[in-house]
């Protein structure tokens, strides 16, 4: 792969990344009208599109305020960190053969690195706010995400054994005969409901929970910088259907009429749906329902899967 | 690498220096981070990939916690801010920057007379190191298991207290023997507006 070519991977995913998180905002609020039956942003351009132009040129208008008692350097730094470390963290993913923009050897820890840096903005964001309900709403996101965390990655341990690598190329290629999610139906599951829970989006969305915490950890930002909180959280959904399609769903793999991209991108939005429709359909949990549920049910199945499969592995290998 | 690798070590001292003079613990534990990131980076800039993932997924991915910490236990403000000023004085560094220079000169005597061999880098791959860690040191691994275990019975324990509950759809409890408690007496409060609804 020549340097241009590379340069326009980099780019093109970055541009691509960044449309699908600002339409998302159009899709969502489309499709929630849908399914609770009203009609949703129809009014700017061609079905309500261009809703999305509008409210960034709202946001880019507003006044950006710093409040005065906020600590100003780490409120800046903290939306900085949720954008930065999401789109850092496309980077390991293979969108087709040959798309990649770094194919790492160590790709599934650096997912898990990155969202573990995901958390820092959350906290640092209520905590520079010096705002009660922006402390409550870091607090909670910060044990949620670090339980969640901790799941996450050993629901992927089982995949990690079964193809025998980090890469998440390889990850793709050992899912020629048969997708993952046939031979880790629980490692799935789990890492979907960690998902959920690491990118706060509801039935999780606990530490923003408007209804209690008038929006939590991001209740004094304004503007842009509450906007890169917004995209945030897009592309949040984006990456963890990204990493869902690719490590349980054959990735770029499907039969051979349509081009690997196009399956990749088909399979990315069924799972941004199905994200949609869980936010349109589910209550959100109670705080600490959402704790004990994470350490006294899902961590002993993550656990007995981890088992198993070891040994199933172990027993396959003779 | 090797540019990669003084300009990573670089940045690890100057935020590690800068984690110990910060007033102010959320700063410090700020700039601990960017120590972990840059430790991170100098393990990558040596061909550590795993180690680089692994050091930035327990040890800054971690430090979140250390951060929970300080918002917790220490009431942050402007006395705190004094009181480390106060502990900071030119007094207190005199015992660290003794035992650093003890230190420093061990090293130095090794790279200006230690032979070769000293400075010798052997490859451990990760693999040697789990089957070391699970093999010839297994009681090692297994006592620090024992002693993180007790550390989290003890914070089970000492976090693990039955508030009364003041909620009144939930003061009679769950349980039969709670059901049997007392009930709190309700206190009624009047002021104008109850006057008015009576």
């Amino acid at each position: 792969m020549s340097a241009t070519e590379h340069i326009l991977i980099v780019v093109g995913v970055l541009f691509v990344l960044l449309n699908i998180a600002a339409g998302l905002i159009w899709v969502e609020r489309r499709l929630l009208a849908l399914w609770q039956d009203r009609l949703g942003p129809n009014r700017a351009g061609p079905l309500g599109v261009l809703i999305v132009l509008a409210d960034t040129l709202k946001l880019f208008f507003k006044e950006d305020w710093i409040p005065p008692f906020a600590d100003k350097w780490v409120f800046i730094l903290a939306p900085a960190i949720v954008v930065g470390s999401v789109l850092l963290s496309f980077v390991v993913i293979p969108f087709a053969p040959g798309i990649v923009v770094a194919d790492l050897n160590i790709g599934i820890l650096f997912f898990l690195a990155m969202s573990s840096l995901g958390v820092y903005s959350i906290v640092l964001g209520g905590w520079a706010s010096n705002n009660k309900y922006a402390l409550l709403g870091a607090l909670r996101g910060a044990s949620q995400m670090i339980a969640y965390e901790v799941f996450m990655g050993l629901s992927l341990m089982g995949v990690v054994m079964l193809s025998g690598s980090f890469n998440l190329g390889d990850i793709v290629a050992a899912q020629q005969n048969l997708w993952f999610v046939v031979t880790q139906p629980v490692g799935f599951v789990i890492f979907f409901i960690a998902g959920i829970a690491e990118t706060h989006r509801l039935p999780f969305d606990i530490p923003e929970a408007e209804s209690e915490l008038i929006a939590g950890y991001h209740a004094e930002y304004s503007g842009m910088k509450f906007g890169m909180f917004f995209i945030g959280e897009y592309l949040g959904i984006t990456l963890i259907s990204a990493m869902i399609v690719t490590l349980f769903f054959g990735g770029w793999l499907g039969p051979a009429f349509l081009p690997p991209l196009a399956w990749f991108v088909i399979k990315l939005f069924f799972f941004i749906g199905l994200f949609i429709l869980l936010r349109a359909s589910l209550p959100r949990p109670r705080y600490d329902q959402l704790i004990s549920y994470g350490w006294k049910i899902i961590l002993a199945i993550v656990l007995a899967n981890l088992l198993i499969t070891g040994a199933i592995a172990l027993w396959l290998r003779g | 690498m090797s540019t990669l690798f003084y300009i990573s070590s670089i940045v690890a001292i100057a935020s590690t220096i800068m984690v110990i003079t910060r007033y102010h613990p959320v700063h410090a534990l700020l700039y601990l981070a960017v120590s972990f990131l840059s430790v991170g980076m100098i393990f990558l800039s040596l061909g550590a990939p795993f180690v680089a993932a692994l050091e930035i997924i327990v040890y800054a991915g971690a430090i979140i916690v250390l951060f929970i910490f300080v918002v917790m236990m220490l009431n942050l403000g402007q006395e705190t801010a004094q009181q480390e000023k106060e502990w900071l004085k030119p007094k207190v560094w005199v015992v660290p920057s003794a035992l650093v220079l003890v230190l420093l000169a061990e090293m130095l005597l090794l790279l200006f007379t230690g032979s070769q061999q000293v400075m010798q880098v052997s490859q451990v791959d990760p693999r040697k190191v789990a089957l070391s860690l699970y093999g010839e040191y297994i009681i090692a691994v297994e006592l620090i298991g024992f002693l993180l275990m007790a550390g989290i019975v003890g914070a089970a324990h000492i976090g693990k207290h039955r508030k009364p509950s003041l909620h009144r759809f939930l003061q009679n409890g769950d349980t039969e023997k709670e059901k049997a408690m007392p009930v709190r007496e309700q206190e009624v409060i009047s002021n104008e507006q109850t006057v008015l609804h009576d």
